[in-house]
């Protein structure tokens, strides 16, 4: 049996590692044009701003795929067979499978905005783009940001480590404030004006201008400002790589869609990760999950999935994530909206230098989400709380225990159960 | 279909690596910092001219002109450095300087600093220019002249104070890193620097609080012990008992309540020269599995050597030396050599700039293997991680200078249980998630499977040693 994996990122690794475990004599080929090795994608920004070098954003030893035997293939798949089982390649000729993980993940979004096809302007999502901001970043002392989100706060902060001063175009009123409430929103707001970036609220880019030989020498704003740059990032989120998938006989809506087994329409074609889109029967919205934990889960279940285990399926589990913007630490657990619902009670305690906050989001009594902006708090404790439907009491109760910041800080949970209290209260 | 740029892509990763990307100049000027750098060096090049002959060595004078502009202006510095970034992680630029990187520099740095040991070991008279330098302190802290090992004290208690006020700038914002680095900086300059030169002064045996057999290890050789014992004064007696009680009851008790830390990041000097002056090199421990293969056999074989040196020195001398002769004052002196000179001192530090800041401490010190062994098999001290959150960025297994993959660990949700572990915190303190938090437990026994049963653990893993 031979198992052909398209993407060496953490989703095919995970599954390829699962494939392994329970198939231990399965032939496994991983392909990828990007690396030669899996590397974490997150890490990407490192390497730029010299915390790290490459080797250094590698999770596994090289030898760790020989010991495994999983055969790495750096090549570029340029078309699926669905009917004969074989891969166009576009070094190599071809490679036939029995089974097949499509696992190609994302790619940057862009909008058909003018002169987004110019020198100079560019995403953030692979070693490609990062070779590419080396060359871009010659000579460049000013650079636009178009999007805020979290790959954004990370391009401006390798650009800021180089010298070269950013500026945000965010749409919304507020840094990433379709995901983020109000007030956490603010803080990061804060945060980027401190660290002296630039942030235009409410902007929208409408042109990026050529400087007459093909490459960027600014932006003109909805408002019709220009600003002066040399690079612009294109930072307006991701949506799932279905290229391959698109020509072929695969069914695609947003991303490949898949069963909660990771089955295409396709008998033995799976996808996930990124690229997936799992349907939801009965459901208005399908699944779509593009963050690394859920490539890691979704990996596991397809590799099972992959290797026979037929009655598999996926449980998302309660959704959580963590990023950092700039200094700033956040972590959520459970689905807290940007606006409150009516159903919704939100207490929220910010200490007063802006660099700590936590949300508790109660629905009917029960605990349903925590946002901590500052704090480190622990996953499965904050997970079983939602879980198991905790109520705000027992929150209070246990707060302290859930505090994962390092030994020595000063601990909040006082101050914040007092103000809750009181609120409570009132 | 793939765009066609996509396709031609073809830049070998691996080989080439990424470097450093183009740099835009700043506008600020960085005029403080240039200042005290000038101090700094003015206060360097008044210690090379007393060296080539100025008038002045061996005063007062001397001494101060150089030292004083040294240990204030360093600090400034370092202050001024680091206060034009907001607090928080700041490893920018690591791998892209050639001192901390491992490059041309590093290499330099490192030849400058084994020739330093090389000279203090075995040729102390090319030091007597620094000696003389030094000599009006020596003379008031120990009454006596200044020697090779004052001088070598002296630089040694400067480097972790001053670097150490470079940690408590690059880790303003984390108080378990301030807080351990007053210790060792308390430690140093208080226990091993002052005190000892002190108990000189009042004709007291030398003497460090801070070090115990098997890390110091003439501390338990028979020789000292009888030497102690017939100190007129007094104080030797005591000094024999601390010693017994460190190594035979701090040891295990501590260690079992906080692991190994409690001495390795936050009393031994071995361990503050390493977490001060040695934190800009930590990243260039070698994170590889080779590596820890070499480090597991080379530590316990250091361990066993001096293990069965002093057993053989007890033995011989309550013989009279009858059984073994001279083999066991010969052992000492090859255990002297080749261990307490050559491997602690100049392959310990002065491959600081290209083995990382820890080389001894890893490979060498018999004291971390005994102290490794009690927090592997039977201690509370874990390095808890975060649930899911790891992203398997590397930053944790890059800054651990004692060349832990932590990422191997955390992104399986394991605890990191590894006796070579000094808790210095660090890959907490990098991490961008917060995945990692190191803690004292209320058992040893949750923190692995098998970490309820020490003795069957312990015996299993050396049927499958290394
Ligand atoms: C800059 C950045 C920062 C991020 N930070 C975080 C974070 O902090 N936390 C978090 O949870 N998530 C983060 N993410 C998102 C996370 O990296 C992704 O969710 C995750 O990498 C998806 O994994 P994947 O394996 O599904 O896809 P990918 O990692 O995208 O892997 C897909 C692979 O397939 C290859 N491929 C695609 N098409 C072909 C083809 N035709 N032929 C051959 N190979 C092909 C690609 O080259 C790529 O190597 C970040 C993403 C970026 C870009
Ligand atoms: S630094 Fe943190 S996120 Fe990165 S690999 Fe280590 S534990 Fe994981
Ligand atoms: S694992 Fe962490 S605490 Fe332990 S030595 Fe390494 S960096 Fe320090």
């Amino acid at each position: 049996m031979h198992v052909a994996i398209i993407g060496n990122g953490v989703t095919g690794v995970s599954a390829a590692i699962r494939i392994r475990q329970l198939q231990p004599d399965w032939k496994i080929t991983m392909i990828s044009g990007e690396s030669d090795y899996h590397y974490s994608r997150p890490a990407l920004m490192y390497i730029f701003m010299g915390h790290m070098r490459y080797q250094d954003t590698k999770p596994y030893e090289n030898s760790f795929w020989e010991l495994n035997k999983i055969d790495l293939l750096r090549d570029w798949v340029t078309e699926i067979d669905t009917q004969n089982k074989q891969l166009k390649l576009h070094k190599n000729s071809s490679l036939n499978f029995d089974k097949l993980l499509i696992a190609t993940g994302s790619k940057s979004n862009k909008f058909g905005w003018p002169g987004q096809d110019l020198d100079g302007v560019q995403g953030l999502y692979d070693l490609m783009d990062l070779k590419l901001l080396y060359e871009n970043c010659k000579g460049a002392k000013n650079a636009v940001i178009v999007g805020g989100g979290l790959i954004g706060v990370e391009f401006a902060e390798m650009l800021h480590s180089r010298n070269i001063h950013p500026t945000f175009l965010v749409r919304e009123k507020s840094y990433w404030n379709n995901v983020l409430p109000k007030e956490e929103s603010e803080m990061v707001n804060k945060l980027i004006r401190k660290q002296g970036l630039g942030l235009k609220l409410e902007t929208e880019l409408k042109e990026i201008v050529d400087n007459g030989n093909g490459r960027v020498k600014g932006v003109i704003t909805d408002k019709d400002e220009f600003i002066d740059c040399e690079v612009v990032g294109l930072t307006a989120g991701v949506s799932p790589n279905i290229d391959l998938a698109k020509e072929s006989s695969i069914n695609t809506g947003k991303g490949i869609l898949v069963d909660w087994g990771f089955r295409t329409n396709e008998t033995d074609i799976f996808a996930a990760g990124d690229c997936a889109e799992i349907i939801k029967e009965g459901e208005e919205r399908n699944l779509l999950q593009q963050v690394w934990y859920t490539g890691k889960m979704q990996g596991k279940v397809a590799g099972e999935s992959i290797s026979g285990l037929e009655n598999t399926t996926y449980d998302p589990g309660i959704w959580y994530n963590s990023a950092k913007f700039l200094d700033l630490e956040y972590q959520t657990y459970g689905m807290i909206m940007p606006k409150a619902k009516d159903s919704e009670e939100h207490l929220f305690w910010e200490h007063e230098n802006n660099l700590h906050a936590i949300r508790i989001v109660t629905e009917n009594g029960s605990v349903t989400g925590i946002n901590v902006m500052g704090l480190r708090y622990k996953h499965k404790v904050c997970e079983s709380w939602i879980r198991e439907k905790r109520s705000l009491e027992y929150v209070f109760d246990n707060l302290k225990e859930a505090n994962f910041d390092p030994e020595f800080y000063t601990r909040f949970e006082e101050d914040i159960i007092r103000k809750f209290k009181k609120e409570q209260a009132a | 279909m793939i765009n066609a740029k996509t396709l031609d892509y073809s830049f070998d990763e691996e080989s080439e690596g990424f470097g450093e990307p183009p740099k835009a100049e700043k506008a600020e000027s960085r005029f403080g910092e240039k200042f005290f750098l000038a101090i700094v060096a003015f206060g360097v090049l008044a210690f090379v001219v007393q060296l080539l002959g100025a008038p002045f060595k061996g005063t007062w004078f001397g001494f101060l002109l150089a030292f004083i502009p040294i240990i204030i202006g360093t600090p400034i510095y370092f202050f001024i450095h680091y206060n034009d970034t907001e607090a928080g992680i700041k490893n920018d630029n690591v791998y892209f300087g050639s001192i901390s990187a491992g490059g041309i520099l590093g290499w330099l740095a490192g030849i400058f600093l084994i020739g330093f040991y090389v000279f203090l070991y075995w040729k102390p008279e090319y030091l007597s220019g620094g000696i003389e330098i030094v000599d009006p302190l020596a003379r008031a802290l120990s009454g006596g002249p200044a020697n090779q090992w004052f001088l070598y004290g002296f630089f040694y208690t400067v480097l972790v104070l001053v670097f150490g006020i470079r940690m408590f700038m690059k880790y303003r914002h984390n108080r378990y890193q301030i807080i351990r680095t007053s210790s060792v900086m308390f430690f140093q300059f208080g226990l091993a620097f002052v005190i000892p030169n002190l108990l000189k002064a009042l004709n007291q045996p030398e003497f460090y609080f801070t070090y115990f057999w098997p890390l110091k290890y003439e501390y338990l050789f028979p020789g000292t012990v009888s030497k102690f014992v017939s100190h007129p004064e007094g104080l030797g007696i005591f000094f024999i008992f601390w010693g017994a009680m460190m190594t035979f009851i701090a040891i295990p008790v501590l260690t079992y309540f906080y692991g190994k830390r409690w001495y390795c990041s936050w009393v031994c000097g071995c361990g503050g020269l390493a977490e001060t002056f040695g934190d800009p090199w930590r990243q260039l421990s070698d994170k590889s599995t080779k590596a820890w293969k070499i480090e597991r056999w080379s530590i316990h074989s250091v361990l066993v050597f001096v293990t069965v040196t002093t057993v053989l020195l007890w033995a011989n001398s309550a013989t009279g030396g009858q059984i073994f002769g001279e083999a066991s004052s010969t052992l000492k002196r090859w255990y002297g050599f080749v261990i307490g000179a050559m491997f602690a001192g100049v392959i310990g530090v002065g491959f600081y700039p290209i083995l990382g800041n820890r080389p001894w401490c890893r490979f060498g010190c018999p004291m971390a293997a005994i102290l490794g062994l009690i927090q592997k098999y039977y201690s509370r001290f874990r390095i808890t991680t975060n649930g899911g959150q790891c992203m398997s960025c590397g930053n944790c297994s890059t800054y651990c200078e004692m060349g832990i993959d932590v990422r191997k660990y955390a992104q399986k949700g394991e605890n990191i249980i590894r006796a070579s572990c000094v808790g210095c915190g660090v890959c907490a303190a990098v991490c961008p998630r917060g995945v990692l938090k190191l803690e004292n437990g209320k058992t040893h026994k949750d923190r692995y499977e098998g970490s309820d049963k020490p003795v069957s653990a312990f015996i299993d893993s050396i049927k499958h040693f290394p």
